[in-house]
C-alpha cells in the first residue's frame, strides 16, 4: 500500500467514523444517566430524512441541520416519557421507536416528493461544504506532513470537526462539572440523588434530550454531507453499531473516538478495498463489507473482556418507602 | 427545657394513608434541641413513613411540622436539607464508583465546576473528621471501603450540608459491636455539639444505651413517649407490641445425640468466581443449635446455599448422618437436600422463600410437590390437599390472616416468615438451615418463630442458625460459631462469651492478636 492509499484509506475512515462518533456520544449521555436507548438508530434515521427534505426545500442546509435535530429531539422525548415518566420498558420504547423512523421516512417522503422513499438530490447550498483549512494549499508540497494535513485533516464538513471536538467537551462536562457528577451519579444510584435533593427525572430528561441533539447530527451529516439526499434505510444499523462501539468503549468519551475510528477504518477498508488477496485467497468482497456487523457481534459476545454498564442502566427509577 | 428555647423537631397531627392503609394517625413529636431521640416499634408501625415525611419524601396528608419554633412546610428533600435536616438511610445512599469527597458534594457544589467545590470539601472533610472521630480518607472508593466506613461517609455528607438535626434508620444493622460503639460515640459526640439526633431502631439495647428520650409508635399511632432512664427494654417491648411479651428465650440445656451434619474442608465460591468458603469444617449434633456468627458477607450466606442445594461446592466434604452426599451435578439440587432430611429456611425470603405474586398455598408447596401427599393420580397434582395442608399449617404457626389464597405479597414479613418456617419445620427434618429468621420480622413473630425453633430442637433435631443480629445467636444457639472472610474464626460456648470477644472475633482479630 503506498503512502497516497494510507492518506485516502484514513480520510475515508474518519469520514465513515463521523456519523458513529455522535451517535455513540449520543447514547453515552443517554446510558451514563441509566436510560438504555438502541433508539440510536431510528434517530439518525428520522434526523437524516428530515435535514435532507428541509434542505431540499429551503436550500439551506443549516436550517435542514436544524429541522433534523428537533425531529430527532422530538423521538428522544417520546423515549423519555415513556421510560422515564411512565417507567416503561427501555428496550421495548426504542424498539418502537427504531420502527417508528424506518416506516414513517419512507412514508412521508414518498408522499412529499413521490421518488419512492428518496428525497431529491440535493444541491450545493442544501449540503455542507467540506472546509478547506488555512495554509492546506500552500502547505501541500511538505512531504509527508503535507498531504497528512491537506488530505487528511483538512477538507472535511463542519460537522466532522464538531464531532471530533464533542469528545473533549464531553470529557471535560462528564468529570470536570456539577452536571457531569450529577448525571454520572444518576446512571449509577438514582436514589443517591434524589437524596441529595436533585431531580432525577429532570437530570433523565436532560441526557435524552442531548442524546436527541447529537443523533439529530449523525443523522444530519449522513444525508447533508456524506451524501447528497436522503435514501430509505440509509442509516443502515450505523446506530446498533455505535451501540456496540459504546460498550467497547465501556461508556467513556476517549475511548468511544477509539472505537469508533476502528470501526470507520474497517468500514472503509471494506469499501476501499473490495477484492483483497490473503495468503493467497481472494477475500469476497462481502466478507468485507459484512467486516464491521462482524465486528459488532464479536464485541457485543464479550469478546473484549468485561464492560460494567452504568449500575442502574434499564431501571425505571421508582422512590422506595 | 426552658420557655424560651423552642423544640428542634415538633410535629402536629400528622397523618399519612396509602390508600386503605393509614400509615400515620395523628402523630405528634417533640424533640429538644441537643438530644438523642429513639423511635421504636415494629415493623409497619409508620417509623420509616414519619421520617420519610419529615426528610420530604412523601407529603404528609394532614399536619404541621416546626423545625425550631418555626411552621416548615417540607415538599421535598431539598427543602428538609435547607431546614438543616439529614437523614442517613438504612441502605445507604452512596455512589458506588464514586470517591468519598465525590459523594459528599453530590448535590451540594459550589458551582457549575467542581474543582473548587472538591477542593473545599476536602478541607471541611478534615476539620469534621478531626472533631468528631469520622475518620476517611476523602480519596478513597466506597466500594472499596467497609460498611462501617461508608456509614460514616452518610454522617459527613450531612455534617457537610449543615444539617443540625440528624435521622439515622437502623444504624447499626449492619456493623459489628465495635463498629457500633464507635458510632454511638460520634453520635454522642455530635449531641455535645448541639446537634440532634432521632434514632430509629428495633433494638432496644441500643436504646437504652445512647438515647435521652424515646417514642414508641405501634399501628401507626405514636403511643408513648418517655424519658430513657424511666423505662425498661421489657417496658418498650410491651408498649411496642401491646401485650407482655417475652424477651429472653427460654430454653433447657441442650442434650446432644449424634452427629447429624458433619462438614470438611469446605469450600466454595460465589458468582464472581470469588473464594467464599475457604475451608470450613463443622459439627452438627442432634438435639443442638450452632449458630454462625458474623457480619454479613462473610460467607455465611454461601454455606448455607451450599448446604441447602443452591450453589455447588469446590471442595470438601459433607456428611448427613454419617453418609457423604454430592456437592456437584444435579444429585446436590435442593430436591435432593430435601429428600435427606434437609429442611432450609434461606436468608431472603422474599426473593428465595417464596414468590411474591403467588398465594400462600402455592408457596406451601415448594420444593416438596412430590409429596404423595399432594398427587392426586400420576398425572395431576391434588390441589384441594395442598390447600386443606395450607389451611392447618397456617393455623398451628398462627399465620394472620389464615387465609391460603392471600398472595404471599400481601402478608407483613413476620407472617410471610412464618409461611416459609411452617412450611420447612413441619417435614420435621433431620438438619433444619435457618437463615436470618427474623429479620424484619415483627417482636410478637420472633417470640413464636424462636419457640418453634427451640421445639424443633428438643425434638432430637440438629440446627444451623445463620444470623448478624448476635442478640439472637447469643440466646438461641447452643455452640456458636464465628466466621470472618470464608473461615470459622473459633467455636464459643455461649455461657462462657460475650459480646465483647465475639464482635472481635467478627472483625477478624484473634486472640494472639488481641
Amino acid at each position: 500500500m503506498d503512502f497516497a492509499t494510507l492518506i485516502q484509506l484514513l480520510d475515508s475512515s474518519i469520514r465513515l467514523a463521523t456519523p458513529l462518533l455522535l451517535a455513540c456520544l449520543a447514547g453515552l449521555y443517554s446510558e451514563r444517566a441509566g436510560i438504555f436507548d438502541i433508539g440510536l438508530e431510528g434517530k439518525i434515521l428520522i434526523s437524516a430524512f428530515f435535514s435532507a427534505s428541509i434542505a431540499f426545500t429551503t436550500g439551506n442546509v443549516w436550517l435542514g441541520l436544524l429541522a433534523g435535530i428537533a425531529s430527532s429531539m422530538v423521538f428522544a422525548l417520546l423515549h423519555g416519557v415513556a421510560s422515564i415518566t411512565f417507567r416503561g420498558n427501555q428496550l421495548i420504547s426504542g424498539v418502537a421507536i427504531n420502527f417508528l423512523a424506518a416506516g414513517m421516512t419512507v412514508v412521508v417522503s414518498d408522499s412529499w416528493f413521490s421518488l419512492g422513499g428518496r428525497t431529491p438530490q440535493l444541491e450545493t447550498s442544501g449540503r455542507f461544504q467540506n472546509i478547506t483549512l488555512p495554509f492546506a494549499e500552500q502547505l501541500q508540497g511538505v512531504p509527508i506532513l503535507g498531504p497528512i494535513y491537506h488530505d487528511l485533516i483538512s477538507g472535511h464538513s463542519i460537522l466532522v470537526y464538531a464531532a471530533f471536538l464533542i469528545v473533549p467537551l464531553t470529557w471535560w462536562l462528564l468529570y470536570r462539572t456539577r452536571f457531569g457528577l450529577r448525571l454520572r451519579a444518576v446512571g449509577e444510584n438514582p436514589a443517591a440523588v434524589d437524596t441529595a435533593g436533585i431531580s432525577v427525572v429532570r437530570m433523565r430528561f436532560t441526557a435524552v434530550l442531548i442524546c436527541g441533539v447529537l443523533c439529530g447530527i449523525a443523522g444530519a451529516y449522513l444525508s447533508t454531507s456524506l451524501s447528497a439526499g436522503f435514501v430509505r434505510e440509509m442509516s443502515a444499523g450505523r446506530g446498533f453499531i455505535a451501540l456496540a462501539a459504546l460498550i467497547f468503549a465501556k461508556w467513556r468519551p476517549w475511548y468511544a473516538l477509539m472505537a469508533c475510528l476502528l470501526f470507520g477504518l474497517l468500514d472503509a477498508t471494506g469499501s476501499l478495498f473490495q477484492n483483497i488477496r490473503l495468503l493467497g485467497i481472494s477475500v469476497p468482497v462481502q466478507f468485507m463489507q459484512a467486516l464491521p456487523y462482524i465486528l459488532t457481534v464479536v464485541i457485543l459476545a464479550g469478546f473484549v473482556g468485561k464492560a460494567i454498564p452504568p449500575r442502574a442502566g434499564g431501571e425505571p427509577y421508582v422512590k422506595e418507602r | 427545657m426552658t420557655d424560651t428555647e423552642p423544640y428542634a423537631i415538633e410535629l402536629k397531627g400528622i397523618s399519612k394513608a396509602f390508600g386503605p392503609v393509614q400509615a400515620n394517625k395523628d402523630i405528634s413529636l417533640h424533640v429538644r434541641k441537643g438530644a438523642i431521640h429513639g423511635i421504636v416499634g415494629e415493623n409497619g408501625a409508620g417509623k420509616s413513613t414519619l421520617m420519610s415525611i419529615l426528610y420530604g419524601f412523601y407529603k404528609a396528608d394532614a399536619g404541621e411540622i416546626l423545625i425550631n419554633g418555626q411552621p416548615t412546610p417540607i415538599p421535598d428533600s431539598q427543602a428538609a436539607i435547607r431546614a438543616g435536616i439529614g437523614m442517613v438511610h438504612q441502605h445507604f445512599k452512596l455512589v458506588e464508583n464514586f470517591t468519598v469527597v465525590e459523594n459528599v458534594i453530590l448535590g451540594a457544589e459550589d458551582g457549575a465546576l467542581l474543582q473548587p467545590s472538591i477542593t473545599k470539601a476536602r478541607r471541611i472533610l478534615k476539620e469534621l473528621s478531626d472533631e468528631y472521630e469520622l475518620h476517611v480518607d476523602p480519596d478513597s472508593v466506597i466500594e472499596e471501603i467497609s460498611v462501617g466506613h461508608q456509614q460514616r461517609v452518610e454522617i459527613l455528607k450531612q455534617l457537610y450540608r449543615h444539617a443540625d438535626i440528624l435521622i439515622l434508620d437502623e444504624p447499626t444493622g449492619v456493623l459489628t459491636p465495635a463498629e457500633a460503639d464507635h458510632l454511638f460515640r460520634i453520635l454522642n459526640g455530635l449531641k455535645e455539639q448541639g446537634k440532634t439526633i432521632i434514632l430509629i431502631t428495633h433494638k432496644l439495647r441500643e436504646i437504652m444505651e445512647v438515647t435521652d428520650t424515646v417514642s414508641v409508635m405501634r399501628r401507626g399511632e405514636m403511643t408513648a413517649t418517655v424519658q430513657t432512664a424511666d423505662t425498661s427494654p421489657e417496658e418498650l417491648a410491651e408498649l411496642m407490641v401491646g401485650r407482655k411479651v417475652l424477651l429472653r428465650v427460654d430454653k433447657a440445656p441442650a442434650n446432644p445425640g449424634e452427629v447429624v451434619l458433619d462438614i470438611k474442608d469446605l469450600r466454595a465460591n460465589d458468582d464472581q468466581k470469588v473464594e467464599r468458603l475457604k475451608g470450613i469444617s463443622l459439627q452438627i449434633r442432634a438435639g443442638e443449635i450452632l449458630g454462625i456468627a458474623g457480619v454479613a458477607g462473610n460467607g455465611q450466606s454461601e454455606l448455607l446455599e451450599v448446604l441447602g442445594g443452591m450453589i455447588a461446592a469446590t471442595g470438601g466434604s459433607i456428611a448427613v448422618n454419617g453418609e457423604q452426599i454430592d456437592l456437584t451435578g444435579t444429585s446436590s439440587d435442593g430436591q435432593s437436600r430435601r429428600a435427606r432430611g434437609i429442611a432450609h429456611v434461606p436468608e431472603d425470603r422474599q426473593r428465595e422463600g417464596l414468590i411474591m405474586p403467588f398465594m400462600a398455598w402455592e408457596n406451601m408447596g415448594f420444593g416438596y410437590h412430590h409429596d404423595p401427599k399432594y398427587q392426586k393420580n400420576r398425572l395431576f397434582m391434588d390441589n384441594a390437599a395442598l390447600k386443606q395442608d395450607t389451611a392447618e399449617k397456617m393455623e398451628r404457626f398462627d399465620v394472620r390472616p389464615p387465609n391460603p389464597f392471600l398472595e404471599a405479597k400481601n402478608f407483613s414479613g413476620g407472617n410471610q416468615q412464618k409461611i416459609v418456617v411452617a412450611r420447612e419445620i413441619e417435614r420435621n427434618p433431620d438438619l433444619l438451615l435457618i437463615g436470618q429468621p427474623t429479620r424484619g420480622v415483627d417482636i410478637g413473630a420472633i417470640e413464636f418463630i424462636h419457640k418453634q425453633i427451640i421445639a424443633l430442637r428438643d425434638e432430637g433435631k440438629a440446627i444451623l442458625l445463620v444470623s448478624v443480629e448476635l442478640d439472637e445467636i447469643m440466646s438461641l444457639s447452643d455452640r456458636i460459631a464465628v466466621m470472618f472472610d470464608g473461615h470459622i474464626m473459633g467455636e464459643r460456648l455461649p455461657s462462657e462469651t460475650d459480646e465483647g470477644e465475639l464482635g472481635l472475633l467478627m472483625a477478624g482479630v484473634t486472640k494472639g492478636a488481641a
